[in-house]
């Protein structure tokens, strides 16, 4: 043990770190040994496991008051891999564990072995992947090195692909693909970025690093690669060719965890990268640069969603919107008086952002996936009259849009305010438009599809199946969950003021989050497909809306047409090399 | 010397594995390529090894275990993607990307 004592040394708690990552795994072994009916059982009875062990760091984390830390064999960093949890880690793997709990308990509906079968594919495969995902996002968010962080990634998409094709249809197949063949392009980008890495400095682990990175060109290049890497498996605009298809084309169950969860994952190694590896070296051109590819997802996510005719195509395009969101805490979180990028209260919005959008993001796929099996089809235009007919699941895709647009006190509103108040002490007035241009376009397409919803029907809904009631409790749970996120104290895991948490549920910022509803359902009326304004609209009315329709409706089928093309695989190929290129630049240029 | 060699057939192997990437239409080629690329992103590392070992050793053990990992998940990835392939075949009939499924999502203009 003398070996421990030279670097660091693993710390009171640290054991729960390898259960977090064992326990999963092994149920994803043993279900796959026992198949059958089993893996349903084994897989819901790790979770209440899961869940405690991670309370457990949650707790131990806060007493210890510093990170925990395991290392594996005790060997100590360089020669040894440590297993590290600090706040982020800790409150990443919280909310994973509460959403793939949520999930089991909903997926026991659509994914439980038929009656007198012993085994069927899709529900063995199901209850398998989830746990699978659960185990390498655990890993993710605790590996310790940048090694260990590219196994993690690789085992999370091997977990997300197949979860893709649960149906087995053509098209799910051809999304799988898809998704596989683009994320290893870009985990491929990652490891040469490592390799890089550790010819240059002799170690890969994070705290280690953090101390000896510095500007030279392998470095340089290791990390333009491995951003852009990052990016592509993260699906930010334009890197997002395989996001729609793979998300809207999976059962619900799964596309709540991989919309929810799988992209998060390589986002939060982005965070590790910049603001943990090396916080000194992205400078401020390229912390720009990634926030205006972030706005650019914002604004295309956004426009294509609302001219989608399906509800679980618009819920992926908005998560494409949404993905952009998290990237605009970069150059707010950058400092010009140190010029690095601080754990700053900008950082906490991101990652309560992250958070709130997985959970509600997850409800809302949920919501969707009870409509579509209980109506038989999810195109929006044919939605009218389920606000009477299906009251719980409209309601719960409501609360998660509504958790999503940031009213107080979401989640989303907490991350919202944080951000605009980062934009405004480091002067960066333009971001501020952009946080609030991004909450308007959210409730555009959750507007649209309320709108829709709630439009009486012509004739009586018919129902085709009747799913039971714990799905939509589950949704619904999910959707208040994030909107109550706002209230969770989180400075004592995140760099957040208690200041900001403390004015949520004041009348003024209920207020001030009204106006981008508003201004949402005009650009819903404006640019939003279907003919809502046809029904029962005074002729004056029309006259005005009419000619603002055609105006705004040009430059949406533009962007449509730009998404189209940049969906196509060599389009999406080039942009993947031309970012690299671009965040080398800008590296190199930042000073 | 031969480390610049092996740098340089690396670096090759990656700029062809992209390359056939990007433009292949034919799922298998695209495989193939991937595997090309991986190869070079293992020979990078072998020089890594070779260029970062103390004096008096032939190499740092280090990348070479990473590369025996790099290996695995390389594996792991093609029998699946090999896999997908297989079943979209018997789906389909057809290996190509011929009519890219990007035009499935994208339901033209809005309100037309």
């Amino acid at each position: 043990m003398t070996l421990v004592s030279a670097a660091e040394a693993a710390t009171a708690g640290g054991a729960f770190l390898v259960l977090a990552i064992i326990v999963p795994v092994v149920g994803a072994l043993t279900a796959f040994i026992c198949g059958g009916r089993w893996t349903e059982r084994i897989a819901l009875a790790s979770m209440p496991i899961g869940l405690a062990i991670v309370i457990a760091i949650l707790v131990a984390l806060q007493r210890g008051g510093a990170p925990l830390v395991y290392l594996l064999g005790a060997w100590s960093p360089p020669l040894g891999i440590a297993l590290r949890a600090d706040g982020l880690s800790a409150v990443m793997m919280t909310v994973t564990a509460a959403v793939v709990c949520a999930v089991g308990i909903f997926a026991r509906a659509d994914f439980r072995t038929p009656e007198g079968s012993s085994e069927a594919r899709a529900p063995f495969a199901f209850w398998i992947l989830l746990l699978a995902v659960w185990g390498a996002l655990n890993t993710v968010f605790l590996g310790g090195d940048l090694f260990t962080l590219y196994v993690a990634l690789e085992l999370l998409t091997f977990a997300a692909v197949p979860l893709v094709s649960l149906d087995g249809r053509a098209e799910t197949l051809q999304a799988a693909l898809r998704y596989l063949l683009f994320a290893l392009l870009g985990s491929l980008l990652y490891l040469v970025g490592t390799a890089l890495i550790y010819g240059a400095y002799g170690t890969l682990d994070i705290v280690l690093l953090s101390g000896l990175v510095y500007k030279e060109p392998a470095t340089v290049v290791a990390a333009a690669l491995m951003t852009v890497g990052l990016l592509a498996k993260t699906a930010l605009f334009p890197l997002h060719l395989w996001l729609p298809l793979a998300h809207a084309g999976a059962p619900a169950a799964a596309s709540a965890v991989l919309s929810a969860l799988v992209v998060k994952g390589s986002f939060f190694i982005v965070v590790r990268l910049w603001f943990d590896v090396m916080p000194g070296l992205p400078g401020p051109a390229a912390a720009q640069l990634i926030a205006a590819l972030g706005a650019g997802a914002i604004l295309f996510g956004s426009v294509v969603a609302l001219t989608q005719r399906r509800l679980k195509l618009l819920i992926a395009y908005s998560t494409l919107a949404q993905i952009g969101y998290l990237f605009l805490m970069f150059p707010l979180a950058f400092d010009p008086a140190t010029t690095k990028l601080q754990s700053s209260s900008a950082l906490a919005g991101g990652m309560v952002q992250a958070m709130s959008h997985a959970t509600a993001k997850a409800a809302m796929f949920m919501a969707a996936g009870l409509i579509y099996a209980e109506l038989g089809h999810d195109r929006i235009a044919g939605l009218a009259g389920i606000g009477r007919a299906l009251p719980m699941s409209v309601l719960a895709f409501a609360l998660g849009g509504i958790a999503l647009i940031g009213v107080p006190p979401s989640g989303a509103y907490l991350a919202k305010t944080v951000l605009l108040e980062a934009a405004s002490d480091t002067e960066q007035w333009w971001w501020g438009g952009v946080i609030q241009a991004g909450g308007v376009f959210t409730s555009s397409y959750v507007v649209l599809v309320l709108a829709h919803a709630f439009v009486p029907a012509d004739k009586p809904v018919t129902l085709r199946v009747l799913m039971p009631r714990f799905g939509t409790a589950v949704a619904l749970s999910l959707a208040v969950c994030s909107l109550l996120l706002g209230l969770v104290p989180w400075q004592k895991y995140l760099p957040v003021s208690a200041e900001n948490e403390s004015n949520l549920l004041t009348l003024p910022a209920l207020l001030s989050s009204l106006w981008p509803i508003a201004a949402g359902a005009v650009l819903a009326i404006l640019m939003g497909r279907g003919r809502l304004q046809r029904s029962g609209v005074p002729a004056v009315v029309a006259a005005i809306i009419d000619p603002a329709r055609r105006a705004a409706l040009a430059p949406a089928r533009g962007l449509v047409r730009i998404d189209g093309t940049l969906r196509q695989w060599p389009a999406a190929g080039l942009a993947l090399l031309g970012a690299a290129i671009m965040f080398g630049v800008a590296i190199i240029a930042g000073r | 010397m031969s480390v610049a060699v092996f740098g340089l057939c690396g670096a090759a192997a990656v700029g062809l594995g992209l390359y056939g990437l990007i433009t292949h239409p034919q799922l298998l080629r695209k495989i193939l390529a991937f595997n090309l690329l991986g190869a070079g992103v293992f020979l990078v590392f072998g020089v890594v090894a070779h260029r970062g070992a103390a004096a008096g050793f032939g190499g740092d053990p280090v990348p070479q275990a990473l590369v025996i990992t790099g290996m695995v998940v390389a594996f792991a990835a093609t029998a699946l993607a090999v896999a997908l392939l297989l079943r979209l075949f018997q789906a389909t009939g057809s290996a190509t990307w011929r009519a890219d499924a990007a035009s499935q999502a994208s339901d033209g203009p809005a309100g037309t």
